[in-house]
């Protein structure tokens, strides 16, 4: 039974051995630390590169246009503010030369809070990513995500970023669904198969399971815990915490709450929340990254233009405050980014919150047809499309 | 190979050696005819721009003499095998030397849908073939010393003859990825067969280098990290193949990075956001070239002239084709986000 940073570490194998993964490099990557993590341990193509963001994201798009498949590693995505233009520019290749040359190239980061991180190692970069077009976001939650998330990057061709929640690197799988797929589950097994012993290293080779190649498509969330009070989507470390307080709230106070981890940040599932709000009429966007600006607003956003009307509160955010930095102490670190209690509180708040009089629902606001920013629909079909909806018994005319 | 740096400083850019190697008749001939056509073509460009014609000129006269022989050394094609390119937007003159129509760069100007390098997203100069390798030129003046790391370090590897060929210009020598594509293609053990040039124009923008870079030259820096290093004179063909060959002919076969620094006139000012007029202070590479032709008894100046002419003649007849062409629609937006799906325009 692998944990994240194994899962991580068995997909570049499989990367490596089945879809031509040519370099895996960054900061202490190769041997013989193989990473800050382990992550990058025991890899054939694994090597350490200066300690240069800049260099190193510029370096894999180089590969990647020069036909490699390279994944880079910055090893803390603190440490990849200095690299924005450049991920910009990978982003908009493909586009600026009117996809005469892409950019296939993976980038993983850990990120977020929970480890005692103090300001920097402890940021959250989904806010920041999901700003950048062109690129693929994932960020898993647990072992078997984390792997077919991270086989998904490689193959695809475009550059894809792999958001590592820090706190989550230990972590294991919860449930059967969440074993990979041929791996051991005897957990020693496993570590003494793959894990580099302490010490001599260099006469060592890791004996991989044989993992099966299973992709999880890029955009695909999925379900956490079904329920049909309130939603919650969510994603890396908060997705466990949310399963954690829906399992606590379900118990002791009868609150069924529906958690929806979304694994892709871009594209994402926009279906599955929007099946999900229809349902509970309710909805929680829970991150860490500070709440200014945040990815979770642009959801929230979405919800109230497209399905207000299914909503029966007003729909929220938790999110990290607004602040220059997570804070090292405990009771500074809690206060800074959502935490299980926290959680607990946004989610039975809104769960007992009062419908807004009638339900929205019920007071003729009908969505004919989606509106933008649907990335299964063709915005140049919108050009002729006039969407009309009865707002509290005023005609509302938009795009 | 000939030390062309003994006695360069600053404020006295090289010149030729009076004793400077010769090319063939008529190699030297067909750089003139690239070089002019070059020229004529940024000389036409500029006055797209002043007549609305297109929004914005940013190009490379004063390169011509350089950026022609370096388009003639390339090993053209794409792939490992042959070299890369990560260019400049002063670069008009290597993409016409490799075989690139002039037309195409009027397109690109016009920003009209057929423009091959962009189909009207970007500036004029910011080329990108992926035929010839040709690494899409962006605006920035230093992500491709970063960039090009990447197809060294698979060239590297790949072994065989082929090579990355960055250039930028003296100003984006400041920023760091300068400095990191000195680090990693110097890396022990693990050096990489890239050609670093700096087209040195002396001018950033509207700043002066000498008022902001203490550094002799700029190809010292690479002495720093074991590089082999030279500077030219850029604005003569002659001492710009044979440095250019020299530096390729080294990294060829040693498979090692060689810094060229390679000093060359701006003579159309930065852009057209700084009037785009001619000055006539700095060294003029084709009008010097003309003059040699004449002396060697090559081409006269009467049938440079008669040259210049009949290209602007050409040059008018593309341009008025390219006035005719298509733009692209705001629907064409949405095209060319992702390489798979396109997620965003499609239905």
């Amino acid at each position: 039974m692998a944990t994240v940073v194994q899962a991580v570490r068995m997909a570049l194998h499989v990367g490596e051995a089945q879809l031509g993964v040519t370099d895996i490099f960054g900061e202490d990557v190769g041997p013989p630390l193989g990473g800050v993590f382990t992550a990058t341990q025991g890899l054939k193509t694994a090597w350490s590169s200066p300690l240069d963001e800049r260099g190193i994201v510029g370096a894999a798009m180089g590969l990647a246009l020069a036909g490699q498949k390279p994944v880079a590693e910055i090893q803390f995505c603190d440490y990849a503010f200095n690299t924005i233009d450049l991920l910009k520019l990978a982003g908009n290749t493909y586009w600026s030369c009117a996809g005469d040359w892409n950019v296939p190239m993976t980038l993983m980061t850990p990120v977020g809070a929970g480890i005692h991180g103090s300001l920097y190692h402890s940021h959250s970069f989904d806010a920041q990513a999901t700003r950048i077009p062109g690129w693929k976001i994932v960020m898993p939650s647990n072992p078997r995500d984390a792997y077919g998330l991270l086989l998904s990057a490689i193959a695809d061709p475009n550059p894809v970023m792999v958001l590592l929640p820090k706190a989550l690197m230990r972590a294991r799988a919860e449930t059967p669904d969440e074993l990979i797929p041929g791996e051991p589950e005897d957990a020693k097994e496993l570590r003494n198969r793959i894990d580099a012993p302490v010490g001599e290293r260099a006469s060592w080779e890791p004996d991989w399971p044989d993992t099966a190649l299973e992709l999880i498509p890029l955009g695909e969330a999925t379900i956490l815990r079904e329920g049909s009070d309130v939603t919650v989507v969510t994603y890396g470390r908060l997705a466990r915490v949310a399963m954690k307080a829906s399992d606590v709230l379900r118990e002791q106070e009868g609150i069924r709450a529906e958690v929806i981890d979304l694994r892709s940040l871009h594209p994402y599932d926009w279906p599955a929340i929007e099946a999900s709000v229809r349902k509970t009429g309710r909805v929680l966007f829970l991150n860490e990254d500070t709440e200014i600006t945040n990815f979770g607003e642009h959801l929230l956003r979405r919800t109230c233009e497209e399905i207000f009307g299914e909503l029966r509160v007003a729909p929220r955010l938790h999110a990290g405050a607004h602040l220059p930095g997570v804070g090292l102490a405990d009771a500074l670190e809690n206060a800074s980014v959502p935490m299980l209690d926290s959680t607990l509180d946004a989610i039975r708040e809104l769960a007992r919150a009062p419908e807004v009089g009638r339900s929205m629902r019920d007071v003729g606001i009908v969505t004919k047809k989606k509106p933008t920013f649907d990335f299964t629909l063709d915005p140049r079909e919108l050009e002729a499309q006039v969407i009309t909806r009865s707002v509290f018994g005023r005609s509302v005319r938009y795009r | 190979m000939t030390d062309m740096s003994a006695d360069v400083s600053p404020s006295r850019p090289p010149r030729a050696p009076a004793d400077q190697p010769r090319l063939p008749k008529e190699r030297l001939l067909r750089i003139h005819e690239l070089m002019l056509e070059g020229r004529v073509l940024e000389e036409r460009l500029i006055r797209m721009q002043r007549q609305g014609e297109g929004y914005f000129w940013i190009g490379g006269p004063g390169e011509e003499a350089f950026n022609t022989c370096l388009g003639l050394l390339v090993k053209k094609g794409q792939g490992i095998d042959h070299d890369y390119l990560h260019l400049h937007y002063r670069s008009s003159a290597t993409l016409l030397a490799m075989g690139a129509p002039s037309i195409d760069a009027l397109r690109q100007m016009h920003n009209t849908k057929t423009d091959p390098y962009s189909q009207g997203r970007n500036f004029v100069g910011h080329f990108s073939k992926r035929a010839w390798n040709v690494v899409p030129i962006t605006s920035p003046i230093e992500v491709q010393y970063s960039i090009a790391i990447g197809t060294g370090l698979a060239q590297r590897r790949h072994g065989g003859d082929s090579l990355t060929i960055v250039q930028g210009g003296d100003a984006g020598t400041a920023e760091g990825d300068f400095a990191t594509c000195l680090v990693w293609a110097s890396r022990p053990n693990a050096e990489l067969p890239m050609l670093i040039i700096v087209t040195n124009n002396q001018w950033g923008i509207s700043t002066a280098a000498c008022t902001q870079h203490g550094e002799e030259r700029i190809a010292d820096r690479g002495k720093a990290f074991g590089m082999r290093t030279a500077v030219c004179d850029g604005n003569d063909p002659e001492a710009a193949w044979h440095a250019i060959s020299e530096a390729m002919e080294y990294v060829r076969t040693e498979r090692k990075p060689f810094v060229l620094e390679a000093h060359v006139s701006r003579l159309y000012g930065h852009s057209s956001s700084s009037g785009s007029n001619y000055v006539s202070e700095e060294l003029d590479c084709v009008i010097e070239l003309e003059k040699k032709l004449d002396r060697r008894g090559w081409r006269s100046l009467e049938e440079s002239k008669q040259m210049r002419a009949e290209l602007e003649a050409k040059m008018q007849g593309w341009y008025k084709q390219v006035l005719g062409e298509p733009k692209p629609t705001g629907k064409d937006a949405f095209d060319f986000v992702f390489a798979d799906r396109n997620y965003v325009g499609e239905s």
